[in-house]
């Protein structure tokens, strides 16, 4: 069923203003089309037959704002998801991060936490996991904590498993978690360099320096000046010659970052130039 | 450029696109966004095959990329396309729709909301009822509705619910349609 088309723009903005006024999270910089959907499927789901229901539902009960929280920001996740992205990761990102004494490694926007499982099995197998450690952050809190469970549906794990398989993965897939009725639950060595935290790319600032962030399918989700934002704060998180992973419709290409970024695969990975190649770079334009 | 011919199909729409696309012409006022309901990556050569059938320049594209005159875009597998009203596309990669993402109600949906009275908007073939919905919304706001001949469709399921459920404007047979599209007379 297609959602009904209950909110005005004007509606939706001041809306969006007062939730970042009074709870401080900030959507008025996510793109219209698709948070004005997100919201009019909140209005059908929790069956609000106005936008002043739903206005008054927010301001009065601040416990609701959780669970728009959760409606507006999109958690949809797979592991492997692009399986060509995450062979390029294998071919390409991790035999140079090899290289470090330690990796930082940051999934922005980890969700329920799919793809932090996938990297930790990535780095397993390249024999690097001792030495990473994989920050996973998230707007968030309540898919954070399905995130550090690591407990998937087990209707995903064939899905998975092939997506595992065609991303170069020559393991027995099903070792690395346990199955149990409905559910598989990811092992615990996976888990050990993981970290959690809330993070809001839209408010909050920098918090380490990365050899590699990964950051999929969360951009598109805000317009051209929010994006801007967001890949200033992770070229400024970023160490040279480190590496940034996007989703595989996403792009620097209308940012700033893309004169000193090099894409390295026809995946969508850059790799971030050193300070006097930048110069020459410059010099040269 | 104020004008958008829209275009969703599932089981049996490739064969009528193929047929369609070579008979544009090159210098259309508008863009097209093409809706097909596929699987996954496996078949992103789609935008490719496209490519070989058509002068007019097909791309599957990046989020935020500018609608322009005379592109067809096509919506990304796995991706639901909407439009902004500066005319740009949004990606989102929400849950399905109808079993479907892409998903051409999502897209049908969101580019009436922009174009209004100058969206135009074609259903062809295929087995399920995503764009029916989206009819409705491209009729209700003022914009111009069309279906395959059910009876030339290879899956008539899916044109026939969007001519139960909504009001459909015309009826076009694939050798009908590019005949259609390259008279469309825009400002």
């Amino acid at each position: 069923m297609i959602e009904p088309d209950l909110i005005k723009d004007e509606e939706l903005e001041s809306l969006l203003t007062e939730i970042a006024e009074l709870y401080g999270y900030d959507f008025t910089q996510y793109s219209k089309a698709s948070i004005k959907r997100r919201v009019n499927r909140i209005c059908l789901i929790d069956k609000f037959t106005s936008f002043a229901e739903l206005r008054y539902q927010l301001i009065k009960q601040p416990s609701y704002l959780q669970r728009f929280v959760e409606e507006i920001t999109v958690n949809v996740t797979e592991m492997f998801r692009d399986p060509s992205f995450y062979k390029a990761l294998r071919e390409h990102v991790l035999p140079r991060l090899g290289t470090y004494p330690l990796i930082r490694i940051w999934l922005a926007g980890c969700s329920t936490g799919e793809e932090v499982y996938s990297l930790a099995i990535l780095a397993k197998e390249a024999g690097l996991m001792h030495k990473t450690l994989l920050y996973a952050t998230d707007i968030n809190p309540s898919v954070l904590e399905r995130a550090r469970n690591g407990i998937f549906p087990i209707s995903q794990m064939k899905l998975y498993s092939e997506n595992y398989i065609l991303s170069g993965g020559t393991q027995n897939f099903s070792e690395y978690y346990t199955a149990n009725y409905d559910f598989a639950r990811f092992n615990d060595d996976l888990k050990e360099k993981m970290i959690f935290a809330t993070h809001n790319l839209v408010s909050d600032r920098s918090f380490n320096e990365f050899q590699l962030i990964i950051c999929r399918n969360v951009l598109i989700y805000f317009d051209k000046d929010l994006q801007a934002k967001v890949f200033k704060l992770f070229d400024e998180s970023l160490e040279h010659l480190g590496f940034l992973g996007l989703g595989s419709k996403e792009t620097i290409r209308f940012s700033k970052l893309d004169r000193h970024y090099h894409q390295i695969s026809t995946e969508k990975i850059w790799r971030k130039q050193q300070e006097d190649q930048r110069r020459l770079i410059n010099f040269n334009i | 450029m104020d004008t958008i011919f829209l275009i969703g199909g599932s089981a049996g729409s490739l064969k009528v696109l193929l047929e369609v696309l070579p008979k544009l012409h090159h210098d259309l006022k508008f863009p097209i966004i093409i809706v097909l309901h596929r699987k996954g990556y496996t078949d992103s050569q789609l935008g490719y095959l496209l490519n070989t059938r058509t002068n007019l320049k097909v791309i599957e594209p990046d989020d935020k990329d500018v609608l322009e005159a005379g592109y067809i875009y096509i919506a990304p597998a796995d991706y639901h396309l909407l439009i902004e009203s500066d005319k740009t596309i949004s990606l989102d990669f929400s849950e399905k729709l109808n079993f479907s993402r892409p998903s051409i109600d999502v897209t049908f949906s969101s580019a009436a909301k922009v174009f209004k009275e100058n969206t135009f908007a074609l259903l062809l073939s295929g087995a399920n009822a995503d764009g029916a919905a989206g009819l409705n919304y491209v009729k209700a706001n003022n914009g111009t509705t069309l279906v395959q001949n059910p009876v030339s469709a290879e899956v008539n399921y899916m044109p026939l619910q969007a001519i139960a459920q909504s009001k459909i404007d015309f009826v076009l047979n694939p050798d009908e349609i590019a005949a259609f599209i390259n008279k469309l007379d825009v400002p």
